[in-house]
């Protein structure tokens, strides 16, 4: 089953990890970390009309998290607001391909999609507080 | 009767059936996690079942048949107990949930009547979450101060930090722990209590660690109070025993209220119970009470200095095997002398919970993490470590399985 998780790619993310670093004056910083591992990740994000314009992250973790961070950051920058409101847990799971996950291992692949949520909810706090609500609601369930 | 010489560990096998396990690939069970609990023998599984399916009643109150030899059989476990660790008499063993509701009932009890504005409480940086945060919430409530002992990159406390904190004359309790679950370490708290005593400053030891695997001796030892766990000694979980001496309990108001630790109640006051009960408020957890005295029956049967052996046995051939493997930082004491059977340690960049991962393809049970031990972690400047640890059922095999597995780990990231 490792050889199935830690494949190259998994590995070449946790190791040279894309969109990682600080951001000088982020419209969103959020932060977040999963008690079980200690696993964290901060999310930086810089929106530019409806659209994600820049994103960073940091973070420390197992290369699951990490990976799994780097390869969302990848996923997401330069896209709509919107594709990530409706960005699903599979969603993520097939973006790693790690769709064979426990119950453990499944938090740690998680927590980046659960600080990107938690990020558009402070986004969306005072514009626009249905979504805010939906997403916060999305990520109580990651 | 207490056996001689090396343990016989196949025989000793064969009383835990969980060990003939098969984890999912079909491996065998290698389970190297006794530092977070450890398995249980036959005999404290059949007691629990006996309790349940012959004489299950509520304990101290009713006089009928089955309710007395409840209450007997939940009574004698604290009399071994109290023998176990050579405390003077039953009236100092007080039952539990588990070790950290034994140091809390001090924090709330003990440390609410005497710590005061500007006193200090003297922990160190090695303890496990449940030796800080009963002392944080104390500590902030009282507009007291906590201070550190602070530990040597070789994993040994800093006693001239301990000498200093003692020195400002502010110092109300010193609570350490006996052994480090995360660097194995063993403190001195012989010398530890000696210092203490001589400025009239009690003493809590965090026996969780110590007591399932050395023999521990509360008299000769001389702390004031002592917590421990019953399920990181082979009984069940839900059982935890603080033990506070005698003239020290008399003093101590009364932690949670209710049934049990009453002799009389009215309207607007209340007469307490008799020592112990009077910590003891409520229907205790009986049968695992009474499953406890199975267990320690059974390290009686193999006797302390015999465990301790073959723990140090272990280790040594475990720290040998694995300052061999390539990329690997061992952490805590090297001398087996002052470690217990807990080796922690991190390989290359591989982060502790994917090794774990990889361990559990093997069927091999490591833990991961930061082990309720975070101000250590940061203290390591590390967020993690892996950790195996022994007992008594444990063999070389297993650790050359877990070594195996380690190499497979390199493999896997490539270090």
């Amino acid at each position: 089953m490792s050889d199935d998780i830690y494949r190259e790619i998994i590995l070449d993310h946790y190791r040279n990890p894309r969109n990682k670093g600080k951001m000088a004056n982020p419209d969103v910083s959020i932060h977040d970390s999963n008690p079980l591992c200690g696993d964290e990740i901060d999310i930086h994000l810089k929106v530019d009309g409806d659209k994600i314009k820049d994103i960073k992250f940091e973070g420390r973790g197992c290369a699951i998290s990490q990976a799994s961070a780097s390869m969302l950051t990848e996923m997401v920058a330069g896209k709509p607001l919107t594709s990530i409101k409706d960005l699903t847990k599979d969603d993520i799971l097939e973006n790693i391909g790690l769709t064979n996950l426990g119950p453990a291992r499944i938090k740690c692949a998680l927590l980046s999609l659960k600080v990107l949520k938690l990020g558009m909810v402070q986004y969306y706090a005072n514009k626009d507080p249905a979504s805010a609500k939906k997403l916060q609601d999305d990520s109580k369930g990651l | 009767m207490m056996q001689k010489g090396a343990l016989n560990v196949q025989k000793i096998r064969e009383d835990f059936p969980i060990l003939k396990r098969k984890m999912s690939g079909g491996k065998q069970l290698v389970y190297l996690d006794n530092a977070a609990t450890t398995q249980k023998p036959l005999a404290v599984i059949d007691s629990i079942h006996d309790y349940y399916m012959n004489y299950n009643s509520n304990i101290h109150r009713a006089v009928h048949q089955m309710a007395e030899e409840a209450t007997l059989a939940f009574e004698t476990t604290r009399e071994k107990v109290a023998k176990f660790i050579n405390a003077r008499s039953i009236e100092e063993i007080i039952f539990t949930r588990n070790a950290t509701e034994a140091l809390n009932l001090v924090a709330y009890s003990w440390g609410r009547a005497n710590i005061k504005k500007d006193d200090k409480v003297v922990i160190t940086e090695i303890e496990h979450h449940s030796n800080i945060v009963p002392w944080q919430i104390l500590t902030t409530e009282k507009n007291a101060k906590l201070e550190y002992i602070g530990v040597d990159d070789d994993g040994y406390l800093k006693m001239n930090e301990y000498k200093k904190h003692l020195d400002s004359n502010k110092v109300k309790l010193v609570s350490v722990t006996h052994m480090s679950n995360v660097l194995g370490t063993i403190v001195p708290v012989n010398d530890i209590i000696k210092m203490s005593h001589e400025k009239g400053i009690p003493v809590l030891i965090d026996g969780a660690q110590s007591v399932p695997h050395m023999q521990v001796d509360v008299q000769k030892m001389d702390c004031d109070f002592m917590a421990f766990s019953a399920h990181k000694m082979l009984g069940p979980t839900g059982v935890g025993i603080l033990y506070v001496k005698k003239e020290i309990l008399e003093k101590m108001p009364p932690f949670l209220g209710g049934g049990d630790m009453i002799k009389e109640v009215h309207k607007y006051e209340t007469r307490y119970n008799d020592l112990p009960y009077k910590f003891e408020g409520g229907t205790p957890n009986i049968a695992d009470v009474i499953g406890f005295s199975a267990a320690i029956d059974y390290l009686n049967n193999i006797g302390m200095d015999r465990v301790r052996e073959h723990e140090i046995e272990l280790t040594k051939y475990a720290i040998d095997r694995i300052t061999g493997v390539k990329g690997v930082t061992l952490y805590g004491p090297r001398n087996t002398k002052d470690r217990g059977g807990v080796v922690s340690f991190n390989i290359g960049d591989i982060h502790p919970h994917d090794l774990a991962t990889i361990m559990n393809d093997h069927g091999i049970a490591i833990r991961s993490g930061h082990h309720c031990a975070q101000v250590l972690m940061e203290r390591l400047d590390v967020s993690a470590t892996s950790r195996a640890s022994f007992y008594i059922y444990n063999t070389k095999e297993e650790i050359d399985k877990f070594i195996d597995a380690l190499d497979e780990a390199r493999r896997l990231f490539k270090i």
